[in-house]
């Protein structure tokens, strides 16, 4: 595929690792903030051809996955609302709540369709004039403006049934806020690609200067992420931090401005929960007073039980790069992507799932 | 993702022989042709082939030991 395999040629990938091998010479911790990186560095075996004093974490690059358990368990039980018809990407379905999954929750006879963008959600609202459809609106930078526009459409249309559940979030403070926990020790991030689509490069600017951590945004194929690897790998050698764009055949310096406008349009940002940082400031998105009406929160009453969580899921540690999947008790035993236990055994973003699924990976 | 057809903001486009309708509300002149980032239904950026090209020689270069004061500027 054109632009793909160029992107995947092992003659160059080795002389690249070569270099890697030459500039790594201390111990240091890189992490990738990108479920596709995630996934990209698993199936690859990234991990298993770098040097050993390299080390690859997952960070909160999984929207599933940082979702909290009370907003899982809040949209679980809108959906059990008489009249109400979930709207959800996929992945959602089998992530568990404190009690059950929404996948459990439909074998009760809860409506919940899978949509793949959220314009589909939109359709269903317009097809089902009686029903009232709660769109699950979760998501980065990326997912954003696609939401936004949906939203849009619907005032346009002044369609009353169409709602959705409030939890897209923002990356960098995300990233900021991480770097502040006593078990985190990061030396430098792979910046994830798709969302610096949007955001451009400017937004990771004070992780580099304020935080001192270099920053490239990265590609997804392999090369990409070897090239990323040594970058970062250089910057640090040579004392540096800064944001470099490895990615630079979709990432401009200035993002999509018309993307961003929309999500702008429609949301503002507030504080909010992530699974395994907690609260952080200016880190989510809510809808502005304007398009207020089409909340879920302000329209159905949602009263749930205290979340629960199984004590031994290492979730929270993996999402801010304080443990891997493989020092959870439970990986591949008790938990696995058939009976997971954890988001981050669901999503097909989770690094949990990841690295369950390319166990026996190497790179060729 | 290749785009293979275009009408107003939705366009068609196609990889490895799956093909999706998507919409490219946010990415200005799409045409048809041009390889594109697609996320959740939206056409997100294009990309920059020359861009593309570039980075591959970067790549070699670096391979062969050539690298001039670090790699490019974000
Ligand atoms: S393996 Fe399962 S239980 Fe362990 S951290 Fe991952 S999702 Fe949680």
């Amino acid at each position: 595929m054109r632009w793909v395999s160029e992107f995947r040629d092992g003659s160059i990938a080795k002389l690249i690792l070569e270099r890697i091998n030459e500039l790594a010479e201390h111990e240091c911790t890189l992490m990738e903030v990108c479920g596709t990186h995630t996934m990209a560095i698993a199936r690859f075996g990234i991990r298993q051809v770098l040097p050993k004093s390299i080390r690859l974490v997952s960070g909160p690059g999984c929207p599933v996955c940082v979702t909290t358990q009370s907003d899982i368990d809040r949209f679980i039980s809108i959906g059990q609302i008489d009249g109400v018809v979930l709207a959800t990407f996929g992945d959602m379905v089998k992530v568990p709540g404190s009690k059950i999954s929404l996948r459990d929750a439909r074998a009760h006879g809860i409506d919940v369709r899978v949509v793949y963008s959220p314009f589909e959600a939109v359709e269903l609202a317009r097809q089902m004039p009686n029903r009232k459809v709660v769109f699950v609106s979760i998501g980065f930078e990326t997912t954003t403006p696609g939401i936004a526009l949906a939203i849009m459409q619907a005032e346009k249309e002044r369609l009353r049934n169409f709602f959705i559940y409030p939890a897209n979030k923002l990356v960098p403070p995300a990233m900021k806020a991480l770097l502040s926990f006593d078990d985190v020790c990061v030396d430098g991030f792979i910046c994830p690609g798709h969302v610096s689509t949007i955001i451009g490069t400017r937004p990771y600017e004070p992780i580099a200067t304020d935080y001192g951590k270099p920053c490239v945004i990265a590609g997804f194929e392999p090369l990409d992420i070897l090239q990323a690897v040594f970058m970062l790998l250089m910057q640090i050698r040579y004392g540096q931090a800064k944001v470099e764009n490895q990615y630079r055949r979709v990432v401009r310096p200035e993002g999509n401005e018309a993307a961003r406008k929309a999500i702008y349009e429609v949301f503002e940002p507030n504080s909010v929960e992530w699974r395994g940082l907690g609260l952080i400031e200016c880190s989510g998105l809510k809808l502005r007073s304007k398009y207020e009406h089409f909340d879920a929160l302000l329209n159905f009453d949602v009263q749930v039980p205290p979340t629960s969580e199984h004590p031994e899921c290492q979730c929270g540690r993996i999402l801010r790069g304080a443990a891997v999947p493989t020092d959870c008790p439970l990986f591949a035993s008790a938990c696995t992507p058939e009976h997971p236990i954890g988001p981050c055994m669901v999503s097909s973003e989770g690094a949990c799932a990841a690295y369950f699924r390319y166990r026996e990976v190497s790179l060729s | 993702m290749k785009v293979i057809n275009i009408e107003g903001v939705e366009a068609e486009v196609e990889q490895g022989g799956t093909r999706l309708r998507v919409r490219a509300d946010f990415v200005e002149d799409v045409n048809v042709g041009d390889y594109v980032l697609v996320h959740a239904g939206f056409v997100i950026q294009k990309l920059d082939e020359n861009e593309a090209l570039e980075t591959l020689r970067l790549l070699e270069m670096l391979g062969m030991g050539v690298q001039s004061t670090p790699v490019a500027e974000g």
